[in-house]
Formats: C-alpha cells, sequence, structure tokens
C-alpha cells in the first residue's frame, strides 16, 4: 500500500526520492531475508544431521540385522565365505556387536564393508574394513561407526574404559574383546585396579589413541606395529570413529584384543535345528560385571 | 522477497496461511530428502574412517 501511495505523490522531487528510498530498503530488506533464511537451513541442516539421519539409518540397520537373523537360522554364514566372494557381500550383515558399557540394548549388526568403509555402508552400521580380519582370527578385525547421527553406534566410543568388553556374535561363535590398557593377559574386568587406556600391551598397542585421520596403521594387523607380522599371534579388534563430535579432523581409536579366557570365543550350543541363538552365561556374567546389569536383551526370533 | 510471496498468493487470509505452510514443507522436505542427502558426504563432517589397507 505504501509504495502505491508514493508513486501516486505529486512533483517529479519526490517521487524521485522516494524511489531511491524504496530501492535502497528493498536492497536490506531482501539481504535481510536471505540471511535469516540461511540461518534457518543450517538449522534445519543441524537436526536433519543428529536426527533426521537416525531414522533412516535405523530403517537399515533394522533391515540387515533381520536378514541376518534370517541367514543364521537357515544355516547361512558370510564369515565362511573365501575372501573373495564375501567382499561381494559389501554392505550385508556379518556379525552382532555389543558393548555391555553402552548399556544392556547396545546392540549392532556389523556389516561388511569396502577396503575403505563407504557413507552407504556405514549408514547401516558399524562396517568391517574388508582387508583387515574376521571375528576370532589372529590380526585385527576393524570396523568404522558413525559417531553423531546416521545410526550414530560409536557415539559413546569414549566412554569405554580398559577391561571392558566388546561382544562379537558371529553365526557360530562369541568372541569376547577387551578393551586394552589393564594389565596383560586379565580376561575381560574393568574393575582391574591400575587400568590405563594409555598403557601398551606387549605390542606397544593402546586401548585408545586420537589420530590423524591418515593414520591408517591403527588398522593393520597388529595396530600401529609395521614390518613382519607373520605368523600372527594376537586377535585384536579395533573400531574407528570421528573425533572431536561433529567434526572430522581427528579419528578416535579404540582397541581391544581377544579375552585370553576364551581364545577359541565361546560355540554357541548346537542343535539339529542349527546354533542356539540364546545368550550364553559367559556372556551374561560380562554385563553384570560392567553394571551389574543382566544380559542384553535379545529380541526372542 | 517473502513479501512479495506473500502478495501473489491467491485467497483469503485463511487461504494464505494454509498456502505459506504448505510453501514451508514443500521446501523443507525439499531441503531434508533431497538436498541435504545429496551435500552431506560432500561435507567434512562425518568421515570416521582411516586408509583402510593393510600394511
Amino acid at each position: 500500500m505504501g509504495r502505491h501511495a508514493a508513486e501516486h505523490q505529486p512533483g517529479a522531487v519526490a517521487v524521485r526520492d522516494g524511489t531511491g528510498r524504496d530501492v535502497l530498503g528493498l536492497l536490506l530488506r531482501g539481504t535481510g531475508q536471505i540471511l535469516v533464511t540461511l540461518g534457518v537451513v543450517v538449522l534445519l541442516f543441524a537436526v536433519y544431521e543428529v536426527w533426521v539421519t537416525n531414522i533412516f539409518a535405523e530403517q537399515k540397520q533394522a533391515k540387515v540385522h533381520r536378514v541376518l537373523e534370517q541367514q543364521w537360522k537357515q544355516g547361512t554364514d558370510l564369515l565362511s565365505l573365501p575372501p573373495e566372494q564375501l567382499q561381494t557381500h559389501a554392505g550385508d550383515g556379518i556379525a552382532n556387536l555389543y558393548i555391555p558399557r553402552l548399556g544392556p540394548d547396545y546392540s549392532y549388526s556389523i556389516v561388511e564393508g569396502s577396503t575403505v568403509p563407504t557413507d552407504a555402508e556405514l549408514t547401516k552400521g558399524p562396517a568391517h574394513y574388508a582387508r583387515t580380519q574376521l571375528p576370532g582370527e589372529a590380526g585385527n578385525f576393524a570396523l568404522a561407526g558413525h559417531r553423531v547421527g546416521k545410526g550414530e553406534p560409536f557415539l559413546n566410543l569414549d566412554k569405554l574404559k580398559p577391561g571392558d568388553p566388546v561382544i562379537v556374535e558371529t553365526a557360530s561363535t562369541w568372541f569376547v574383546y577387551c578393551v586394552l590398557g589393564v594389565p596383560d593377559a586379565t580376561p575381560c574386568d574393568p574393575t582391574v585396579a591400575g587400568g590405563s587406556l594409555r598403557a601398551a600391551d606387549p605390542n606397544g598397542v593402546t586401548g585408545q589413541e586420537v589420530v590423524q585421520p591418515t593414520k591408517s596403521s591403527v588398522v593393520w594387523p597388529v595396530p600401529d606395529v609395521e614390518g613382519p607380522t607373520d605368523p600372527l599371534t594376537t586377535s585384536y579388534l579395533t573400531m574407528t570413529t570421528c573425533t572431536p563430535k561433529f567434526s572430522a579432523t581427528q579419528r578416535l581409536i579404540v582397541h581391544a584384543v581377544l579375552d585370553p579366557a576364551y581364545p577359541q570365543g565361546i560355540a554357541k550350543q548346537r542343535s539339529s535345528s542349527g546354533y542356539s541363538a540364546a545368550t550364553p552365561p559367559e556372556i551374561a556374567k560380562l554385563y553384570t560385571l560392567v553394571e551389574g546389569k543382566n544380559a542384553p536383551k535379545r529380541t526372542a526370533a | 522477497m517473502y513479501g512479495w510471496i506473500w502478495r501473489h498468493l491467491p485467497g483469503p487470509l485463511v487461504m494464505r496461511i494454509v498456502e505459506v505452510l504448505i510453501l514451508v514443507a514443500a521446501v523443507s522436505a525439499l531441503l531434508l530428502f533431497v538436498i541435504f542427502p545429496w551435500a552431506a558426504p560432500h561435507l567434512p563432517i562425518d568421515n570416521v574412517t582411516v586408509p583402510g589397507g593393510n600394511q
């Protein structure tokens, strides 16, 4: 309305002045609106990153988990395939991951990844670095996982303490890894005194490290140890994620070693109908050890 | 910009409010489901891997 009134004002000078102010005002208003709009878009992006991506990722993870349970029931185990065939299954579930420290409900199906797990694989769940070893094998079973958003399996990876159990369930076996930092050859027990994430095992591997994103040595068969590693004797598990949260400037690395109490893992009970899906008492005990809580709530098939 | 849009929306006030809500929802959906999923992998915010080859 204001502009129409100005246009109808008599007198050339008044009209010219009014137009000049109008243009300036329009420019300022337009710039302000664009800036405010950009701010709102950035806020929306933050909501997307920390919340919306989780919804999509949880759906994908649930599907991976469903397919994996089904395969196990049918007696299919992708991990028993030769390496070159396993690689064609990038993005498919291969094992389940449980970390008692992160809660009795903490459970993710691990997907097979590429040499460097891709975004598509990581959105489904923690992904296995294709060229690293498999669960229970001597060498390094290395996983990458998102920190914030996209399912955020490794959101609280920094909360792990020395001696904390990290449990990997395959079709036939439960493997228990212990976060490094308690005196060597001690079974998983975060209550052992004198533990430190900075303490090195005989190979010089520590429980936790924060490294540059280019440091590939953390997923080597013996983490950070170069040179002849054959024959491999120690079974490590390595988890990588970004740090600090919301940033990709560095990588948070957690190393664990196969529990010396179960060097072959804990074999699942086998019957004519296949492997038992029940949680063995040894695993339940680990949960009690960490938080005094009961075994993971696993949904009965 | 917003003034221009508001002036060009047809219908009475109630209709215009509804139209505005639809526009906001449409733009949000476009951002959340098309633009952000495309843009996010290009931003250096959630890289969690290290180069993964064996030595």
